[in-house]
Protein backbone atom coordinates (compact mmCIF):
# COMPACT_ATOMS: atom_id res chain seq x y z
CA UNK A 1 0.00 0.00 0.00
CA UNK A 2 1.51 3.27 -1.05
CA UNK A 3 1.62 5.96 1.57
CA UNK A 4 1.09 9.33 -0.08
CA UNK A 5 3.85 11.84 0.58
CA UNK A 6 2.90 15.43 -0.12
CA UNK A 7 5.11 18.44 -0.33
CA UNK A 8 4.11 21.56 1.58
CA UNK A 9 6.77 24.21 1.07
CA UNK A 10 9.85 23.17 2.96
CA UNK A 11 8.02 20.31 4.61
CA UNK A 12 6.87 16.84 3.60
CA UNK A 13 3.63 15.33 4.88
CA UNK A 14 3.19 11.56 4.96
CA UNK A 15 -0.27 10.31 5.85
CA UNK A 16 -0.41 6.79 7.22
CA UNK A 17 -3.40 4.70 6.26
CA UNK A 18 -5.07 2.42 8.79
CA UNK A 19 -3.46 -0.96 8.29
CA UNK A 20 0.17 -0.85 7.26
CA UNK A 21 2.09 -4.07 6.95
CA UNK A 22 5.71 -4.39 8.05
CA UNK A 23 6.70 -4.35 4.38
CA UNK A 24 4.78 -1.09 3.85
CA UNK A 25 6.56 0.47 6.81
CA UNK A 26 9.98 -0.56 5.55
CA UNK A 27 9.15 0.76 2.09
CA UNK A 28 7.96 4.02 3.58
CA UNK A 29 11.09 4.47 5.65
CA UNK A 30 13.29 4.41 2.58
CA UNK A 31 10.85 6.45 0.52
CA UNK A 32 10.64 9.27 3.03
CA UNK A 33 14.37 9.68 3.38
CA UNK A 34 14.77 9.68 -0.39
CA UNK A 35 12.14 12.42 -0.69
CA UNK A 36 13.83 14.50 2.00
CA UNK A 37 17.06 14.28 0.01
CA UNK A 38 15.36 15.05 -3.29
CA UNK A 39 13.47 18.13 -2.06
CA UNK A 40 15.96 19.24 0.58
CA UNK A 41 13.08 19.36 3.05
CA UNK A 42 13.51 20.96 6.47
CA UNK A 43 11.00 18.69 8.17
CA UNK A 44 8.61 15.76 7.80
CA UNK A 45 5.18 15.48 9.35
CA UNK A 46 3.95 11.92 9.76
CA UNK A 47 0.18 11.90 10.23
CA UNK A 48 -1.04 8.75 11.99
CA UNK A 49 -4.61 9.90 12.64
CA UNK A 50 -5.97 6.89 10.75
CA UNK A 51 -4.02 4.36 12.78
CA UNK A 52 -6.16 2.84 15.47
CA UNK A 53 -3.46 0.56 16.72
CA UNK A 54 0.28 0.99 17.06
CA UNK A 55 2.44 -2.03 17.66
CA UNK A 56 6.08 -2.10 18.67
CA UNK A 57 7.29 -2.53 15.10
CA UNK A 58 5.42 0.51 13.86
CA UNK A 59 6.63 2.48 16.85
CA UNK A 60 10.23 1.48 16.28
CA UNK A 61 9.94 2.29 12.58
CA UNK A 62 8.72 5.78 13.40
CA UNK A 63 11.69 6.36 15.66
CA UNK A 64 14.06 5.07 13.01
CA UNK A 65 12.49 7.35 10.40
CA UNK A 66 13.01 10.30 12.73
CA UNK A 67 16.64 9.35 13.35
CA UNK A 68 17.42 8.82 9.67
CA UNK A 69 15.79 12.11 8.75
CA UNK A 70 17.70 13.90 11.48
CA UNK A 71 20.91 12.61 9.86
CA UNK A 72 19.81 14.61 6.84
CA UNK A 73 19.48 17.66 9.08
CA UNK A 74 15.68 17.61 9.09
CA UNK A 75 13.06 17.42 11.85
CA UNK A 76 10.24 14.88 12.22
CA UNK A 77 6.89 15.52 13.92
CA UNK A 78 4.41 12.72 14.55
CA UNK A 79 0.83 14.00 14.64
CA UNK A 80 -2.62 12.58 15.17
CA UNK A 81 -1.97 9.82 17.70
CA UNK A 82 -5.42 8.87 19.01
CA UNK A 83 -6.07 8.88 22.79
CA UNK A 84 -6.69 5.12 22.90
CA UNK A 85 -3.55 4.45 20.88
CA UNK A 86 -1.48 6.77 23.10
CA UNK A 87 -2.75 4.98 26.19
CA UNK A 88 -1.95 1.56 24.77
CA UNK A 89 1.48 2.70 23.68
CA UNK A 90 2.60 3.99 27.06
CA UNK A 91 1.37 0.81 28.71
CA UNK A 92 3.65 -1.14 26.41
CA UNK A 93 6.48 1.27 27.09
CA UNK A 94 6.51 2.68 23.54
CA UNK A 95 7.09 6.34 24.23
CA UNK A 96 8.58 7.61 20.96
CA UNK A 97 11.27 9.26 23.01
CA UNK A 98 13.25 11.93 21.24
CA UNK A 99 10.62 12.45 18.56
CA UNK A 100 8.46 15.55 18.48
CA UNK A 101 4.72 15.07 18.62
CA UNK A 102 1.70 17.29 18.08
CA UNK A 103 -2.06 16.91 18.30
CA UNK A 104 -2.81 17.13 14.59
CA UNK A 105 -1.62 18.44 11.26
CA UNK A 106 -2.52 22.04 12.08
CA UNK A 107 -0.58 21.91 15.34
CA UNK A 108 2.31 20.16 13.68
CA UNK A 109 2.64 22.89 11.06
CA UNK A 110 2.31 25.60 13.72
CA UNK A 111 5.11 23.95 15.72
CA UNK A 112 7.42 23.77 12.72
CA UNK A 113 6.69 27.30 11.56
CA UNK A 114 7.42 28.56 15.04
CA UNK A 115 10.63 26.60 15.18
CA UNK A 116 11.96 27.63 11.79
CA UNK A 117 10.87 31.23 12.14
CA UNK A 118 13.69 31.69 14.61
CA UNK A 119 16.40 30.21 12.46
CA UNK A 120 15.18 31.97 9.33
CA UNK B 1 -28.88 -30.83 52.97
CA UNK B 2 -29.42 -32.23 56.44
CA UNK B 3 -29.69 -35.95 56.06
CA UNK B 4 -31.09 -38.03 58.76
CA UNK B 5 -29.76 -41.44 57.95
CA UNK B 6 -31.23 -43.11 61.00
CA UNK B 7 -27.84 -44.18 62.36
CA UNK B 8 -28.24 -41.65 65.13
CA UNK B 9 -31.18 -43.60 66.42
CA UNK B 10 -30.13 -46.06 69.05
CA UNK B 11 -30.20 -49.76 68.21
CA UNK B 12 -33.13 -50.37 70.45
CA UNK B 13 -35.35 -48.42 68.08
CA UNK B 14 -38.78 -49.84 68.68
CA UNK B 15 -40.80 -47.31 66.79
CA UNK B 16 -40.29 -46.95 63.07
CA UNK B 17 -40.30 -43.21 62.92
CA UNK B 18 -38.70 -41.78 59.85
CA UNK B 19 -36.66 -38.65 60.34
CA UNK B 20 -39.12 -36.79 58.17
CA UNK B 21 -41.94 -37.81 60.47
CA UNK B 22 -40.03 -36.41 63.41
CA UNK B 23 -39.47 -33.22 61.53
CA UNK B 24 -43.14 -32.91 60.72
CA UNK B 25 -43.98 -33.53 64.35
CA UNK B 26 -41.68 -30.84 65.65
CA UNK B 27 -42.72 -28.37 62.97
CA UNK B 28 -46.35 -28.95 63.95
CA UNK B 29 -45.46 -28.28 67.56
CA UNK B 30 -43.64 -25.07 66.66
CA UNK B 31 -46.58 -23.88 64.58
CA UNK B 32 -49.11 -24.72 67.25
CA UNK B 33 -47.20 -22.76 69.86
CA UNK B 34 -46.26 -19.99 67.51
CA UNK B 35 -47.78 -17.11 69.44
CA UNK B 36 -46.32 -18.08 72.75
CA UNK B 37 -42.87 -18.98 71.45
CA UNK B 38 -42.62 -15.84 69.36
CA UNK B 39 -43.54 -13.75 72.37
CA UNK B 40 -40.91 -15.51 74.46
CA UNK B 41 -38.35 -14.82 71.80
CA UNK B 42 -39.18 -11.13 71.56
CA UNK B 43 -38.86 -10.85 75.34
CA UNK B 44 -35.42 -12.51 75.19
CA UNK B 45 -34.40 -10.13 72.40
CA UNK B 46 -35.14 -7.06 74.49
CA UNK B 47 -33.59 -8.62 77.59
CA UNK B 48 -30.31 -9.10 75.79
CA UNK B 49 -30.60 -5.58 74.38
CA UNK B 50 -30.48 -6.54 70.74
CA UNK B 51 -32.06 -4.58 67.88
CA UNK B 52 -32.01 -1.40 69.93
CA UNK B 53 -32.22 0.57 66.69
CA UNK B 54 -35.73 -0.74 66.07
CA UNK B 55 -39.06 0.03 67.72
CA UNK B 56 -41.11 -2.60 69.54
CA UNK B 57 -43.62 -2.70 66.68
CA UNK B 58 -40.89 -3.18 64.10
CA UNK B 59 -39.27 -5.94 66.13
CA UNK B 60 -42.60 -7.69 66.49
CA UNK B 61 -43.31 -7.46 62.77
CA UNK B 62 -39.86 -8.73 61.78
CA UNK B 63 -39.98 -11.39 64.49
CA UNK B 64 -43.18 -12.75 63.07
CA UNK B 65 -41.82 -13.07 59.57
CA UNK B 66 -38.49 -14.47 60.78
CA UNK B 67 -40.27 -17.05 62.96
CA UNK B 68 -42.46 -18.18 60.11
CA UNK B 69 -39.53 -18.35 57.71
CA UNK B 70 -37.52 -20.30 60.29
CA UNK B 71 -40.23 -22.89 60.78
CA UNK B 72 -40.85 -23.11 57.06
CA UNK B 73 -37.16 -23.70 56.42
CA UNK B 74 -37.22 -26.51 58.99
CA UNK B 75 -40.16 -28.03 57.20
CA UNK B 76 -39.21 -27.63 53.57
CA UNK B 77 -35.42 -27.54 53.85
CA UNK B 78 -35.58 -24.87 51.13
CA UNK B 79 -32.44 -23.07 52.17
CA UNK B 80 -32.14 -20.98 49.00
CA UNK B 81 -35.49 -19.44 49.76
CA UNK B 82 -34.29 -18.77 53.29
CA UNK B 83 -31.11 -17.14 52.02
CA UNK B 84 -33.11 -14.91 49.70
CA UNK B 85 -35.33 -14.01 52.62
CA UNK B 86 -32.28 -13.26 54.77
CA UNK B 87 -30.81 -10.96 52.14
CA UNK B 88 -34.12 -9.23 51.76
CA UNK B 89 -34.42 -8.78 55.51
CA UNK B 90 -30.86 -7.47 55.66
CA UNK B 91 -31.55 -4.96 52.91
CA UNK B 92 -34.31 -3.57 55.12
CA UNK B 93 -32.50 -3.53 58.44
CA UNK B 94 -28.94 -2.61 57.51
CA UNK B 95 -29.91 1.00 56.78
CA UNK B 96 -31.52 1.01 60.23
CA UNK B 97 -28.10 0.38 61.73
CA UNK B 98 -28.52 -3.25 62.69
CA UNK B 99 -25.19 -4.99 63.16
CA UNK B 100 -24.06 -8.49 62.27
CA UNK B 101 -23.79 -9.63 65.88
CA UNK B 102 -27.41 -8.60 66.44
CA UNK B 103 -28.70 -10.66 63.55
CA UNK B 104 -26.67 -13.70 64.54
CA UNK B 105 -27.72 -13.10 68.14
CA UNK B 106 -31.45 -13.09 67.52
CA UNK B 107 -31.33 -16.17 65.30
CA UNK B 108 -29.44 -18.07 67.98
CA UNK B 109 -31.93 -16.87 70.57
CA UNK B 110 -34.78 -18.20 68.49
CA UNK B 111 -32.95 -21.47 68.04
CA UNK B 112 -32.59 -21.65 71.81
CA UNK B 113 -36.21 -20.76 72.55
CA UNK B 114 -37.45 -23.45 70.18
CA UNK B 115 -35.00 -26.04 71.48
CA UNK B 116 -36.08 -25.43 75.06
CA UNK B 117 -39.67 -25.79 74.01
CA UNK B 118 -38.82 -29.17 72.53
CA UNK B 119 -37.02 -30.15 75.73
CA UNK B 120 -40.10 -29.21 77.71
CA UNK B 121 -42.44 -31.19 75.50
CA UNK B 122 -40.43 -34.40 75.30
CA UNK B 123 -38.76 -34.31 78.68
CA UNK B 124 -40.45 -37.49 79.80
CA UNK B 125 -39.30 -39.50 76.83
CA UNK B 126 -35.54 -39.20 76.71
CA UNK B 127 -35.07 -41.41 73.70
CA UNK B 128 -37.68 -39.58 71.72
CA UNK B 129 -36.22 -36.26 72.76
CA UNK B 130 -32.89 -37.43 71.42
CA UNK B 131 -34.39 -38.37 68.10
CA UNK B 132 -36.28 -35.13 67.89
CA UNK B 133 -33.13 -33.16 68.57
CA UNK B 134 -31.25 -35.22 65.99
CA UNK B 135 -33.79 -34.03 63.49
CA UNK B 136 -33.79 -30.47 64.77
CA UNK B 137 -30.10 -29.76 65.36
CA UNK B 138 -28.65 -29.99 61.83
CA UNK B 139 -31.51 -28.02 60.36
CA UNK B 140 -31.32 -25.36 63.05
CA UNK B 141 -27.57 -25.02 62.54
CA UNK B 142 -28.08 -24.74 58.83
CA UNK B 143 -30.67 -22.02 59.35
CA UNK B 144 -28.46 -19.96 61.66
CA UNK B 145 -25.64 -20.28 59.18
CA UNK B 146 -27.81 -19.34 56.20
CA UNK B 147 -29.23 -16.26 57.82
CA UNK B 148 -25.84 -15.03 59.02
CA UNK B 149 -24.27 -15.57 55.62
CA UNK B 150 -27.19 -13.89 53.90
CA UNK B 151 -26.78 -10.87 56.13
CA UNK B 152 -23.05 -10.63 55.53
CA UNK B 153 -23.50 -11.01 51.78
CA UNK B 154 -25.91 -8.12 51.78
CA UNK B 155 -23.46 -5.98 53.71
CA UNK B 156 -20.74 -6.83 51.23
CA UNK B 157 -23.02 -5.90 48.37
CA UNK B 158 -23.63 -2.50 49.94
CA UNK B 159 -19.92 -1.97 50.43
CA UNK B 160 -19.22 -2.83 46.79
CA UNK B 161 -21.92 -0.42 45.70
CA UNK B 162 -20.40 2.36 47.75
CA UNK B 163 -16.95 1.65 46.39
CA UNK B 164 -18.32 1.88 42.88
CA UNK B 165 -19.96 5.21 43.69
CA UNK B 166 -16.71 6.59 45.03
CA UNK B 167 -14.90 5.44 41.95
CA UNK B 168 -17.39 7.09 39.71
CA UNK B 169 -17.04 10.44 41.39
CA UNK B 170 -15.78 11.87 38.21
CA UNK B 171 -12.84 14.18 38.21
CA UNK B 172 -13.60 17.04 35.89
CA UNK B 173 -11.18 18.08 33.21
CA UNK B 174 -11.45 21.86 33.23
CA UNK B 175 -10.38 24.34 30.62
CA UNK B 176 -9.18 27.53 32.28
CA UNK B 177 -7.61 29.24 29.29
CA UNK B 178 -7.42 28.54 25.61
CA UNK B 179 -5.30 25.42 25.22
CA UNK B 180 -4.87 25.02 29.01
CA UNK B 181 -6.56 22.26 30.99
CA UNK B 182 -6.60 21.63 34.72
CA UNK B 183 -7.19 18.22 36.24
CA UNK B 184 -7.67 18.54 40.02
CA UNK B 185 -7.45 15.13 41.62
CA UNK B 186 -8.89 14.60 45.07
CA UNK B 187 -9.06 11.58 47.31
CA UNK B 188 -7.92 8.06 46.93
CA UNK B 189 -6.76 6.82 43.59
CA UNK B 190 -6.76 3.14 42.89
CA UNK B 191 -5.48 1.71 39.62
CA UNK B 192 -8.96 1.62 38.14
CA UNK B 193 -9.65 5.26 38.90
CA UNK B 194 -6.18 6.19 37.65
CA UNK B 195 -6.96 4.53 34.35
CA UNK B 196 -10.30 6.30 34.13
CA UNK B 197 -8.64 9.66 34.79
CA UNK B 198 -6.04 9.07 32.09
CA UNK B 199 -8.62 8.17 29.47
CA UNK B 200 -10.73 11.17 30.39
CA UNK B 201 -7.72 13.47 30.23
CA UNK B 202 -6.53 12.22 26.84
CA UNK B 203 -10.01 12.68 25.38
CA UNK B 204 -10.10 16.16 26.93
CA UNK B 205 -6.76 17.06 25.37
CA UNK B 206 -8.03 16.12 21.97
CA UNK B 207 -11.42 17.80 22.34
CA UNK B 208 -10.05 21.05 23.75
CA UNK B 209 -6.86 20.98 21.66
CA UNK B 210 -4.91 21.55 24.81
CA UNK B 211 -1.22 22.25 24.69
CA UNK B 212 -0.66 22.35 28.43
CA UNK B 213 -2.28 20.34 31.22
CA UNK B 214 -1.84 21.04 34.91
CA UNK B 215 -2.52 17.95 37.03
CA UNK B 216 -2.94 19.00 40.63
CA UNK B 217 -2.58 16.30 43.25
CA UNK B 218 -2.69 18.44 46.38
CA UNK B 219 -5.79 16.53 47.41
CA UNK B 220 -4.12 13.14 47.11
CA UNK B 221 -2.57 12.01 50.35
CA UNK B 222 -0.61 9.06 49.12
CA UNK B 223 -0.16 6.92 46.12
CA UNK B 224 1.38 3.53 45.76
CA UNK B 225 3.92 2.50 43.18
CA UNK B 226 1.30 1.26 40.72
CA UNK B 227 -0.59 4.53 40.72
CA UNK B 228 2.63 6.54 40.55
CA UNK B 229 3.49 4.61 37.41
CA UNK B 230 0.06 5.42 36.04
CA UNK B 231 0.80 9.09 36.61
CA UNK B 232 4.04 8.81 34.69
CA UNK B 233 2.21 7.01 31.88
CA UNK B 234 -0.40 9.76 31.82
CA UNK B 235 2.36 12.32 31.35
CA UNK B 236 3.89 10.29 28.53
CA UNK B 237 0.60 9.62 26.79
CA UNK B 238 -0.28 13.31 26.96
CA UNK B 239 3.02 14.14 25.29
CA UNK B 240 2.12 11.80 22.43
CA UNK B 241 -0.90 14.03 21.90
CA UNK B 242 1.33 17.07 21.80
CA UNK B 243 0.50 18.34 25.28
CA UNK B 244 2.90 19.26 28.06
CA UNK B 245 1.94 18.15 31.55
CA UNK B 246 2.78 20.08 34.71
CA UNK B 247 2.20 18.18 37.95
CA UNK B 248 1.58 20.31 41.02
CA UNK B 249 0.94 19.74 44.69
CA UNK B 250 3.12 16.73 45.33
CA UNK B 251 3.12 15.90 49.02
CA UNK B 252 6.41 14.84 50.67
CA UNK B 253 5.15 11.24 50.77
CA UNK B 254 4.37 11.19 47.09
CA UNK B 255 7.66 12.85 46.25
CA UNK B 256 9.34 10.05 48.18
CA UNK B 257 7.38 7.41 46.27
CA UNK B 258 8.35 8.91 42.92
CA UNK B 259 12.01 9.03 43.86
CA UNK B 260 11.86 5.48 45.19
CA UNK B 261 10.44 4.03 42.00
CA UNK B 262 13.10 5.86 40.08
CA UNK B 263 10.92 8.11 37.98
CA UNK B 264 13.02 9.96 35.46
CA UNK B 265 12.36 13.42 36.83
CA UNK B 266 13.63 14.94 33.64
CA UNK B 267 10.50 13.59 32.05
CA UNK B 268 8.19 15.01 34.66
CA UNK B 269 7.58 18.69 34.89
CA UNK B 270 6.61 19.57 38.46
CA UNK B 271 5.85 22.80 40.27
CA UNK B 272 5.14 23.27 43.97
CA UNK B 273 1.56 24.43 43.97
CA UNK B 274 -1.37 24.95 41.63
CA UNK B 275 -0.85 28.70 41.40
CA UNK B 276 2.76 28.21 40.34
CA UNK B 277 1.67 25.55 37.89
CA UNK B 278 -0.86 27.81 36.21
CA UNK B 279 1.65 30.64 36.03
CA UNK B 280 4.16 28.40 34.34
CA UNK B 281 1.51 27.07 31.98
CA UNK B 282 0.59 30.61 31.00
CA UNK B 283 4.23 31.38 30.30
CA UNK B 284 4.51 28.30 28.11
CA UNK B 285 1.44 29.37 26.19
CA UNK B 286 2.68 32.91 25.81
CA UNK B 287 0.14 34.54 28.09
CA UNK B 288 1.07 37.49 30.15
CA UNK B 289 -1.02 38.66 33.08
CA UNK B 290 -1.00 42.41 33.71
CA UNK B 291 -2.98 44.64 36.03
CA UNK B 292 -5.01 47.21 34.17
CA UNK B 293 -5.51 49.64 37.00
CA UNK B 294 -5.06 49.95 40.73
CA UNK B 295 -7.63 47.82 42.56
CA UNK B 296 -10.00 50.02 44.55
Amino acid sequence: MEVPILKQGAFLIATFQAALSDADLNHLRMGLVQQVVKFRSRAVIVDVTAMDVMDSFASRTLREIAHMIRLRGAETVIVGIQPEVAFAMVQLGLTLEGVATALDLEEGLAYLNEKFKVTN
Amino acid sequence: MAKRDGTTADNELKRTEQPSELLRELVAHLRQNRTQLREEWVVRISETRLLTAMTKEEIFAEATSVYDSYVEALETEAFEALQAYARNLSERIIPRGVETHEVVGIVLLLRDVLARSLFAKYQNDFKKLNRILDAYEPAANRIANTVAVGFVQERERVIRQQQEAIRELSTPVLQVRERLLILPIIGVIDPQRARQLTEQLLRGIRTNRAKVVVIDITGVAAMDVTVANHLVQTVEASRLLGATVIVTGLSPEIAQTLVTIGVDLGKMNTVGDLQGGIEQAERLLGYKVATLAEPR
